[in-house]
């Protein structure tokens, strides 16, 4: 996901940022599915939407929810001008998806609050403005889900180090963040002191549900399917596997879509987003591997070097697919919960 | 997932009668070769057939997305009577100014007539329970009787379907010339039932693995237990949305990409979910007085019948690379439904 701050603010300025949040915070006023459709076209583009990507699509609707007055006067205006980038700040070095095991600490003080304690793979920290995190206030990490709240942190403050960190395919997308007695204001918690969890839980909903984690690997299958359709006569395996790739996008599509109804209908849709998620994520994983095999079985000119590199992209990357956002097991984990089998 | 907008007044007596005569004993005893009289009496009298049927000819004048739920119903229950297609046929037939006969009409994939006259409809979805099959000749399609004329069913393979042989070019109905493509619309009921039979079967795979006890504990308490089973929810969930994908149509018959869409991802989905299924049960899934076995023996016929995945998979592929612009327009966004 390409990263363009001038991109985010001319989105900003067409009102096409914050498209659910009210009119009176800046925001377009409209529902999830005005979302999905912008959401999705952009997507189908490959634009550079990386930069407002996590404000728009979880940290600006948590902070309607969850927000005070004053919180959601100062950042939801600037998340829809494109001038406000949120990161998320869940993961720690001993905490991935046993999450409630934070121990990143913000600690009671005259006048706010300290915080303590390091971030782990934070996509996108060292160009965001904001981090909300998920931080103990209270009891120690024994305690689990009680004594979690969730802050807003400044990441210009003093105290703030951010380190980022090279992935396997050469960028530096995430990073670590450390808080060496990070001073916050008294207005630092996003909602109700101790209600962490139930919150961190409803802004996993938004993140799991949108289009994008089952286009990840979109740009590969059209420039597969260009150079497919370039060929006078398509092998059958081919033929197939375009059928193939394309019957579970559409059908994926539509799961997606029932999933934004029940956003829209004012639903937390967790078990569900989890479900379209994996599902997603298997088809986005499957979509490198495939396309790899049916290509090194061609006779004929070698493809392009633009696909085959997309190819080696996609390939290198796709095993974050089941990672980010929650692991594979974690997700169906959650829909056994949803079935009732625990 | 998807909910229809409006629970279809026809749910509750269907289901009634389902309940009477839908149930295991009356599937054992239709595949057993038994005509099961009584049941299907009254399913033929119930005029179920006659939904999708216009107004003006006694029906209902359902479109076929009003119909998704109420076969996906039959299907949970494994309906052993061709309903799906019989409600299509009756309604093709007053579409074109004719009229089906009374009885169960099956739809034959194929149909080939030889040089003697002889017809041979291959594999044809409950082709032994029908009245009538519906077969693709040369002047359209037509129903022809399944009494007479008929040799044997040649071949069951411990499945439903069944290859249907006449002697002579039997006299059938005069044929309804409209260019309806069959095979689509067969396809497409497949995956409904497809779909209907895999809820059920999730139901049938989550209920036993809360009951059945091993190490002291439910099955459902082991995480590998919940993981398959978290997969199969998965599977049925899209299988579920492919199959209404399919039946999207204001009219009778299905767009032929959405139905081949709903039977690719739906056939595709058979393989993993059958299996889960019968992982999960253990040796009682293999025993014949189990119901397990009843759904997914006709998982697999339903994954062959009308096609399987891959020969979808490549109608599919072929609209995508005969279009132009990316798969998002050429595909995915012709299938959705029309915005609200
Ligand atoms: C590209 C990328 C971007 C990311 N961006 C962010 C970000 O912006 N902010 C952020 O906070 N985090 C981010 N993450 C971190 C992500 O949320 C974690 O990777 C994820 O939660 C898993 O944690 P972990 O990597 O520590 O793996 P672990 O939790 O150590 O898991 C390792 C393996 O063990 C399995 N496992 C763990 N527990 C169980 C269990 N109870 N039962 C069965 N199996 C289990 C997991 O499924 C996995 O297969 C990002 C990750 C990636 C790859």
């Amino acid at each position: 996901m390409g990263f363009d701050a001038g991109f985010s603010q001319a989105l900003g300025a067409r009102g096409w940022l914050g498209l659910t949040l009210p009119v009176e915070y800046g925001g377009g006023g409209r529902g999830p599915f005005a979302r999905f459709v912008l959401v999705e076209e952009l997507l189908a583009a490959g634009a550079p939407v990386g930069a407002h990507w996590i404000a728009d699509r979880q940290s600006g609707p948590l902070l309607l929810k969850y927000g005070t007055e004053a919180q959601k006067r100062f950042h939801l205006p600037r998340i829809c001008r494109g001038e406000s980038f949120f990161c998320i700040g869940m993961s720690e070095p001993q905490s991935g998806s046993d999450l409630a095991s934070v121990r990143t600490q913000a600690e009671r003080v005259e006048g706010g609050w300290r915080l303590s304690g390091q971030k782990l793979w934070t996509t996108n920290a060292p160009r965001s403005h904001y981090m909300i995190a998920l931080v103990r206030t209270s009891g120690t990490h024994d305690d689990r889900h009680r004594g979690l709240s969730q802050v807003i942190v400044d990441l210009a403050a003093p105290g703030v180090t951010i380190r980022p960190i090279r992935d396997l395919a050469g960028d530096a997308h995430f990073s670590e963040v450390f808080f060496d007695d990070v001073m916050l204001g008294e207005d630092a918690i996003v909602g109700q002191e101790g209600d962490g969890w139930a919150q961190v839980t409803a802004e996993l909903a938004f993140e799991r549900s949108g289009p994008e984690r089952i286009y990840s690997s979109l740009a590969l299958f059209d420039a597969w399917i260009a150079h497919v359709r370039s060929r006078a006569v398509p092998d059958q395996a081919s033929v197939v596997l375009a059928g193939r790739l394309a019957t579970h996008l559409a059908v994926l599509r539509e799961l997606c879509v029932a999933v934004t109804a029940k956003l829209a209908a004012g639903e937390s849709p967790v078990v569900e987003a989890a479900l379209v998620k994996d599902l997603g994520t298997a088809l986005e994983q499957a979509m490198p591997v495939a396309i790899a095999d049916v290509i090194g079985a061609e006779d004929g000119p070698p493809a392009a070097a633009a696909l085959m590199q997309a190819l080696a992209y996609v390939t290198h990357v796709a095993p974050s697919f089941s990672l980010r956002g929650g692991t594979r097991e974690i997700l169906r984990g959650m829909i056994a919960r949803g079935l009732g089998l625990r | 997932m998807p909910s229809p907008a409006t629970v279809s007044p026809f749910l509750d007596p269907l289901e009634k009668l389902l309940s009477v005569h839908g149930t295991p004993a009356v599937v054992r005893a239709v595949e057993a070769g038994d005509d099961a009289g009584n049941a299907r009496q009254a399913w033929i009298d119930s005029g179920f057939a006659d939904l999708l049927m216009p107004e003006a000819s006694g029906g209902a004048g359902l479109p076929l997305r009003m119909a998704d739920e109420l076969l996906r119903t039959c299907a949970r229950r494994l309906l052993p009577w061709p309903l799906d297609a019989t409600m299509i046929a009756r309604a093709a037939f007053a579409g074109a100014g004719g009229a089906a006969p009374d009885g169960f009409v099956a739809i034959a994939p194929q149909t080939s007539v030889d040089a003697d006259g002889r017809m041979l409809c291959r594999g044809v979805p409950d082709g032994a329970a029908a009245d009538w099959i519906l077969a693709t000749v040369a002047e359209g399609a037509m129903l022809v009787p399944v009494r007479e004329h008929r040799s044997e069913a040649v071949f069951r393979g411990g499945t439903v379907a069944t290859d249907v042989f006449w002697h002579a070019q039997p006299a059938g109905t005069t044929p309804i010339p409209r260019g309806m493509d069959w095979m689509a619309i067969g396809a497409c009921l497949m995956a409904t039932r497809i779909a209907g039979a895999m809820e059920r079967l999730l139901e049938m795979t989550l209920a036993h693995a809360s009951t059945r006890a091993q190490f002291g504990k439910p099955l459902a308490a082991f995480q590998a237990v919940q993981q398959q089973l978290a997969v199969m929810a998965e599977q049925v969930a899209a299988a579920r949305m492919a199959a209404s994908i399919g039946m999207l149509a204001e009219g009778i018959e299905p767009d032929p990409l959405r139905a081949a869409i709903a039977k690719a991802r739906t056939s595709e989905a058979v393989v993993e979910v059958t299996s889960i299924a019968h992982g999960v049960h253990g040796a009682i899934g293999i025993a014949a007085e189990f119901d397990l076995q009843l759904y997914t023996r006709r998982l697999h016929a339903w994954r062959l019948a009308f096609g399987t995945e891959r020969r979808w998979q490549g109608v599919v592929g072929r609209a995508l690379l005969a279009a132009e612009g990316p798969v998002l327009d050429a595909i995915v966004l012709r299938a959705a439904p029309p915005a609200a």
